[in-house]
């Protein structure tokens, strides 16, 4: 289905619109869509709201809608963004590695890769803190205690399957532990792990970045390593690769199209995606709430998602949880 | 006096036109929302954060705040007349709250609760102010050991609500245990009782079961009895006000309610919930009137628990300004509007954003009697509508119920549990089965296994971790004299 608007952007995806006088100014989105399998407030929610600001601010579209669609990690509305909004044109999905994670543990029989992968943009990288208190120095002191007795080393985070756990895992793995033997306290959001922290209940702590950095700033919590891919502006902390632990993490977020849109929108919605992250606008939001840019598009960004579908699959099978 | 001068300082920013004006503008919307069933603070303000782009960051926060306030003001007022309550932490109000109302005291009861509420905000941010970082302190202190032997202590109080039959209860808490497992499991990942249903992974929310066992259950019950003409409501009997003894009744609820509140919202993992299941247990075992308790309704059982679950909200701002510690939905949504101001919410939030914080405390105080101001002039609004004859108002609940749950998360599959769980509450009620337990099984449960399994995670699977920490064992040792206190004080004077 290709009306004349998603033709025009399809053309001018394609480069064919200097050819065509007036298209620069027609070809904003009247109504784009978001479909947003998480209650308001969360990542995926703060991804849809900054997507739909910047987007407006810079004259891209005119006027956005937020459908939120929450549970289980997007296992509840997936099969709605794959079912109800199949082939419209201006439709996105916003997910990323959560719900890769949160299909397998619930032993879903949808997979992401029924979407098609649009755009990835953002990643927040993992850290892990200790409290103040603790004996953990370096990330080498944790990981030998880990290696001499993982029940002895509790390690509190998100929802079990989530990217906290999942980092745990790989630590264990790397460090030649059982990963369904390491001692994982999962609670109810940063929140309540981050009070487990503060009040020293367990020995270290998995999160985002963000959930930690105040904490850490005002000299309550240790930051051991974050799992970024290379050293952070304005964080004094290594990475777990440097720290000698060779593990690379991204609680990555993209946006995906429905099934059966045509060539055309798709590419109109890349085209849309590559303008946006280009912008200053898009830059700022991100700085602002601590997002590291991981900008990829279309097949590029389908080889990812498939390769982070096998990598969190392996992952979660040896936790004990696929 | 530190604190005092911020205060004052707080009070100048918040007295401006602009920020007052902002300040009435939540109180009111939080009233309204706390009002409707489903749509709670959280929800609320979560849908009003793009207003953050346009207004300076002390009114967004004056706004929220009072919103949030608001709600546990309006969350009572349906519960008392309309047995249908507005969120989780009002559904003990309506258990006395609305036989007084069905007894034409329906006026007393929604005028202890405001003040009630009043009391409670006001301790409650007198609190906030003044022993903050105390109190965060030893909220911190609690780990989920101790928090395990919390729910052991609210599990105590269930028998405050079991009614004449120990079994017929009992069955009652254990399918209100059941429900409440139902969904992923946190500690695994893994699904449990949710027979292969999307729909069911999150689990069910608590106030479709509570809406649906008390207002669509009662409703089919009312009309299942329609022709035999009894449990007529009373829409009035004496004054629209509080009387004299009453005024003496609600005095020590409100207190006590405030002292079970403040600290145990300010707890990390303590919520609004269990204050008031504790407040209401004790004011059951020190009432001079305990048969009015379950019967006619007992002004106690409404002035305690709204009280604690008022002191509560001003509780779980403790570790949210002090700490930049989200502890339920509603905090950490207003935390992420922090971020989009580009505040760090953190340690160093009191320190670095003094103005917004104080601000904010001194526009609590302003929005504590904005809400009292709003809420008396309306009992007597609200106690007409009473005056509706029973078939309108029943239907009328029915069509509220049904739309409050639907705003919940505009699910379908939400309102057939609704009817289900009404169905179930009809046979609960036609057969004397008390449906309280239900809904205190079902927030305890959950919370008491998953605290359980955490425990035993960080002790590696040690159990006597319950009896050697100080503050778990101070709360079993509490729970235990609970228990048989009453039975060993009257063996006592027996003898004697």
């Amino acid at each position: 289905m290709i009306d004349r608007r998603s033709f025009a952007l399809g053309a001018a995806a394609l480069g064919v619109a200097p050819l065509i006088p007036g298209v620069a100014q027609a070809q904003a989105i009247d109504m784009l869509k978001i479909f947003c399998p998480a209650a308001p407030g969360g990542g995926w929610d703060q991804t849809s709201r900054t997507i739909e600001q910047v987007l407006r601010a810079t004259n891209l579209i005119k006027a956005a809608q937020v459908t939120n669609v929450p549970g289980a990690g997007g296992a509840v509305g997936l099969p709605q963004f794959l079912n109800n909004w199949k082939g419209q044109p201006n439709s996105i999905m916003v997910a990323g590695m959560v719900m890769v994670g949160s299909l397998l543990a619930n032993k879903s029989p949808l997979r992401i890769s029924q979407t098609i992968p649009v755009a990835g943009l953002t990643g927040e990288f993992e850290a892990i803190v200790v409290p103040a208190e603790s004996r953990f120095k370096t990330l080498k002191d944790f990981a030998d205690a880990l290696k001499a007795d993982p029940s002895k080393v509790p390690v509190a985070g998100g929802s079990a399957g989530g990217t906290d756990h999942i980092l745990l895992g790989m630590i264990a793995k790397e460090v030649g532990v059982a990963p369904s033997k390491a001692s994982y306290v999962a609670f109810a959001g940063g929140g309540p792990a981050l009070a487990a922290l503060l009040g020293n209940q367990v020995a270290a702590g998995i999160s985002g970045y963000g959930e930690f950095s105040e904490q850490v700033k005002a000299g309550k919590l240790r930051l051991l390593a974050i799992s970024a891919d290379k050293r952070q502006a304005g964080i004094d902390a290594p990475t777990m690769k440097e720290a000698g632990i060779n593990i690379e993490l991204f609680n990555w977020r993209g946006v995906f199209a429905p099934p059966g849109v045509s060539a055309g929108d798709l590419n109109a919605m890349i085209d849309l995606m590559k303008k946006m992250t280009a912008t200053k606008e898009w830059a700022e939001a991100c700085a602002q709430r601590d997002w590291t840019q991981i900008t990829t598009f279309g097949d590029d960004y389908k080889k990812f998602v498939d390769s982070e579908n096998t990598r969190i699959e392996a992952i979660l099978k040896d936790l004990g949880l696929a | 006096m530190d604190a005092f001068n911020q205060l004052m300082n707080g009070f100048a920013i918040a007295l401006t036109p602009v920020n007052l004006m902002w300040c009435l503008v939540g109180t009111t919307l939080g009233t309204a929302i706390g009002v409707l069933p489903g749509l709670g603070p959280a929800l609320t303000i979560a849908l009003l954060l793009p207003i953050t782009f346009k207004v300076d960051p002390t009114a967004a926060f004056i706004l929220f705040a009072g919103i949030y306030y608001g709600a546990m003001y309006g969350g009572s007022t349906t519960s008392i007349l309309l047995n249908t309550p507005g969120e989780s932490a009002s559904i003990v109000t309506s258990m006395e709250g609305n036989k007084m109302a069905r007894n034409g005291r329906a006026g007393a009861a929604l005028a202890t609760a405001a003040i009630g509420s009043f009391v409670a905000g006001t301790l409650g941010t007198l609190g906030l102010t003044f022993l903050a970082p105390v109190v965060v302190e030893w909220a911190l202190k609690f780990g989920p050991a101790d928090y395990f032997s919390l729910m052991i202590l609210a599990f105590v109080t269930v028998s405050a609500v079991l009614g004449s039959s120990a079994v017929r209860g009992l069955m009652a808490l254990f399918f209100g245990i059941w429900l409440g497992l139902i969904g992923i499991d946190l500690q695994t990942g893994q699904a449990r009782f949710t027979f292969g249903l999307t729909e069911l992974l999150d689990g069910i929310n608590v106030i479709v079961v509570a809406v649906g066992l008390f207002a669509v259950g009662e409703t089919l019950y009312m009309a299942s009895r329609a022709h035999t003409g009894q449990d007529e409501i009373t829409p009035l009997k004496g004054s629209l006000m509080m009387t004299k003894t009453e005024w003496k009744r609600s005095i020590g609820p409100w207190l006590r309610g405030t002292l079970f509140g403040f600290p145990i919202g300010a707890m990390p993992a303590g919520g609004a919930e269990i204050p008031t299941f504790l407040s209401y247990y004790t004011e059951k075992k020190l009432t001079k009137y305990p048969e009015e308790f379950g019967t006619v309704g007992a002004i106690e059982g409404v002035a305690g628990p709204e009280a604690a679950n008022n002191a509560s909200a001003a509780g779980v701002l403790v570790p949210m300004l002090t700490l930049g510690l989200p502890t339920s939905a509603t905090s950490a949504i207003m935390l992420s509007a922090f971020q989009s101001y580009g505040i760090n919410p953190g340690p160093l939030l009191l320190t670095s954003q003094a103005n917004l914080v104080w601000g904010l405390i001194a526009s609590l105080f302003i929005g504590n009697v904005m809400l009292l101001v709003l809420n008396l002039p309306l009992i007597g609004l609200w106690v007409k509508m009473l005056r509706i004859p029973a078939p309108q108002l029943y239907a009328g609940i029915l069509v509220f119920a049904t739309i409050g749950t639907y705003g919940i998360t505009q699910s379908p599959i939400d309102l057939l549990m609704l009817y289900l769980i009404g169905g179930v509450g009809y046979f609960m009620r036609r057969y004397d089965f008390p449906t309280a337990p239900v809904i205190i099984g079902m927030i305890l449960g959950p919370l008491a296994e998953q605290n359980f399994r955490q425990a035993m995670t960080i002790s590696a699977g040690d159990y006597t971790v319950f009896f050697t920490r100080p503050l778990s064992l101070t709360i079993l040792i509490l729970a235990a004299l609970a228990l048989t206190g009453p039975k060993l004080y009257a063996l006592a004077t027996r003898r004697a």
